[in-house]
């Protein structure tokens, strides 16, 4: 029966090409959305992860409840051992203590007068450590695009927009005037050991990256960081582990009422990260929704079509004694058989396109200049596993959708009058 | 009728004995004046974890030029602020720099107390820059005091309005509101102490709150306080914050 119908299809093209090309046009769309879609979503917790939230990242509590403001004067105290607990317990996460600053970069002339003068947000961490995870999680190597990492205490790297800017170069002073956690006012000087560009505007415009006991000794934060941040050593975040991790570290910690008592938070809880992402998944979701209806209605004004151009043979067909039910079924076979060719072949071709945008991205650098997300100026679609099969749902359901509605036409016709019918 | 005739007439009474507010306002800036003035104190910084003393020694001369020097805690040893007109300085011996504060970094608080740069530049004279009302009569600390409210006169205030509370005596400033053109309040002061020295009423303990920040305030405590001493002219001079 399905190499009859198979046979139908492939010899009568009127009845197969239209709805074919519909399914694939439609599929394909559905297929480069999702992995851009996709592509969006992971870039996103990948750039917050690494400069912004970790996988898991540990606070005081105080610190959580103000955190855009990168309040230091409520950072966590006596660090090292935070770590060393936080390693010891936890050996499946890399921990990084880090501070997040800002404040002026200042560079002197030779009389030491300003010469230059520029906001920065800055970055401590541990630059110098051999297991130090930072280094990889930053990408620095990969990022440096003059000069080199810092090799020695007092050296920064600084972003190579914010270093040409201020006309600053490799080996010179930079003085950052900042504030320590106590709020007075205070000045570190760096020599610019390089600079980097991270494809992020919002990291590009303006950073100072330092190591950590420099930036301690300059903000007055011996042993003190702002944040711990705990990366999944894949990369990967995994959400219910992230989620175990901190409810079995908040459940050590004792003194909730304590407001400097250490807090552990997920990524997908902090910065409303989580709500950006149920909103992509919702707007996924609505995507493959709206291509199957506006699909359904396509192939249902298709299927109308040919039911108007097979009156005569469904006539024929309901004269000589077959059933409605099978008439019906057989059309819906038909129907999924082109959904599955259509699924197919949108699925290559979409999947085609999202992997040229993998590798190409588009640039949006120039649409970025006074973003403050945390995400690239080449944004790039992710071919995943889903996207080999997303475009199945609404290719499938929009073929035999449009086919179920059309087809009941098949029950009004009227055996009395078919005679009549087919005579004219 | 009577009792309405000797009401008009005790408040007309109680009027006259009340000096109109611009007279109460040059007696308290008289009283600020000198034409050289030393000090040494402390401020107590109550911050929410801790407690820090910072002290530190003051040249003044007139109210426009000042000089400072921190001389504790160990970290903040050696660091400087010169105030020349409406220009701060201040000078690091850490990285060697001298630094113009200026722009937003006004705002922020000196040596992480309740008090911003911008309170250090504004000109302590009250009369030029304020329309004072009396407003009322108070006892504070046990001292009679004219409440009078000032309102800017336009002209570049870090605070559009004040209340203040003058000791009727000694013409000192017992207390002081400053609000912000949207009326909220952003800074309180209190003069817990005051000392009199050669003769001249001064405030030794005074009490800073900025409203808008968590803690508890700053105390400032003066130490000691030399009048009319003779300063060399170098100490106000961007060079002598390097030495």
């Amino acid at each position: 029966m399905i190499l009859f119908l198979l046979k139908g299809l492939l010899r009568d093209p009127s009845r197969s090409v239209f709805p074919v090309i519909t399914v694939t046009v439609g599929v394909m769309l559905t297929v480069v959305l999702q992995s851009w879609i996709s592509g969006l979503q992971g870039e996103l917790v990948k750039s917050s992860a690494r400069f912004s939230t970790g996988h898991v990242k540990v606070t005081t509590r105080a610190y959580a409840l103000e955190e855009d403001q990168l309040p230091n004067d409520l950072a966590l105290l006596g660090v090292d051992s935070l770590v060393r607990t936080l390693r010891e317990r936890f050996p499946g996460l890399l921990w990084s203590p880090r501070i997040r600053f800002g404040g002026l970069l200042d560079i002197p002339d030779s009389s030491g007068e300003t010469r230059a003068q520029g906001p920065v947000a800055g970055f401590a961490v541990d630059l110098m450590s051999a297991d130090s995870p930072d280094l990889r999680m930053l990408n620095l190597g990969q990022a440096v695009v003059r000069g080199a990492l810092p090799t020695r205490r007092g050296e920064a790297l600084l972003s190579d927009e914010l270093a040409r800017r201020l006309g600053v170069g490799i080996g010179e002073t930079a003085t950052l005037i900042g504030a320590t956690r106590h709020g007075s006012l205070t000045t570190a000087n760096f020599t610019v050991s390089g600079t980097v560009r991270f494809g992020l505007t919002v990291l590009d415009r303006g950073t100072i990256i330092a190591d950590l006991s420099d930036v301690q000794s300059a903000l007055d934060m011996d042993d003190a960081a702002g944040e711990v941040f705990g990366f999944f050593a894949d990369d990967l975040y995994r959400d219910d582990i992230a989620t175990r991790t901190a409810n079995a570290f908040n459940a050590l910690v004792p003194g909730k009422s304590d407001e400097f008592a250490p807090v552990m938070v997920t990524m997908r809880n902090q910065a409303g990260l989580g709500q950006i992402l149920d909103v992509w998944e919702y707007l996924t979701g609505i995507l493959v929704a709206i291509f199957i209806v506006v699909m359904s209605i396509v192939l249902w004004n298709a299927g109308l079509m040919a039911s108007l151009r097979r009156y005569g043979e469904i006539g024929m067909r309901l004269a000589l004694g077959e059933a409605r039910g099978r008439i019906y079924r057989a059309m819906l076979a038909e129907s999924l058989m082109i959904g599955i060719m259509g699924s197919a072949l949108g699925t290559a071709a979409g999947i085609g396109v999202a992997y040229y945008l993998q590798e190409t991205g588009i640039e949006i650098g120039s649409m970025m200049k006074n973003a403050s997300i945390m995400l690239a100026n080449v944004l790039r679609a992710r071919v995943t596993a889903v996207s080999y099969v997303i475009g199945f749902v609404p290719g499938l359901c929009a073929t035999l959708l449009g086919t179920s509605i059309a087809g009941i036409g098949i029950y009004r016709r009227q055996t009395a009058q078919l005679a009549k019918e087919l005579q004219s | 009728m009577r009792i309405l005739v000797a009401i008009v007439c005790f408040a007309s009474l109680g009027l006259a004995q009340t000096p109109p507010g611009e007279a109460i306002l040059k007696r308290v800036d008289q009283n600020m004046d000198s034409d050289t003035k030393v000090s040494v104190g402390q401020m107590r910084v109550k911050e929410r974890r801790e407690v820090r003393t910072i002290r530190m020694k003051s040249w003044l001369k007139g109210m426009t030029s000042s000089f400072t020097e921190f001389l504790d805690p160990p970290r903040e040893k050696g660091t400087k602020m010169l105030k020349l007109d409406n220009q701060l300085w201040t000078y690091t011996p850490s990285t060697d720099r001298t630094i113009l504060i200026s722009g937003h970094m006004l705002r922020q608080s000196v040596m992480g107390s309740d008090l911003s740069y911008q309170d250090l530049l504004e000109d302590p004279k009250l009369v030029p820059a304020y329309e004072p009302a009396v407003v009322g009569e108070e006892v504070l600390q046990e001292r009679p005091c004219w409440v009078l409210s000032l309102t800017s006169r336009g002209g570049d205030v870090a605070y559009h309005s004040r209340k203040i509370w003058v000791d009727k005596e000694r013409f000192l400033v017992m207390k002081e509101d400053r609000f912000a053109r949207s009326g909220k309040l952003l800074k309180t002061t209190l003069v817990n102490k005051v000392a009199l020295v050669n003769g001249k009423w001064v405030s030794s303990e005074i009490e800073v709150k900025d409203a808008l920040k968590t803690g508890g305030g700053t105390e400032f405590i003066l130490e000691e306080v030399q009048f009319n001493v003779d300063i060399p002219d170098h100490f106000f001079t961007k060079a002598a914050l390097r030495r």
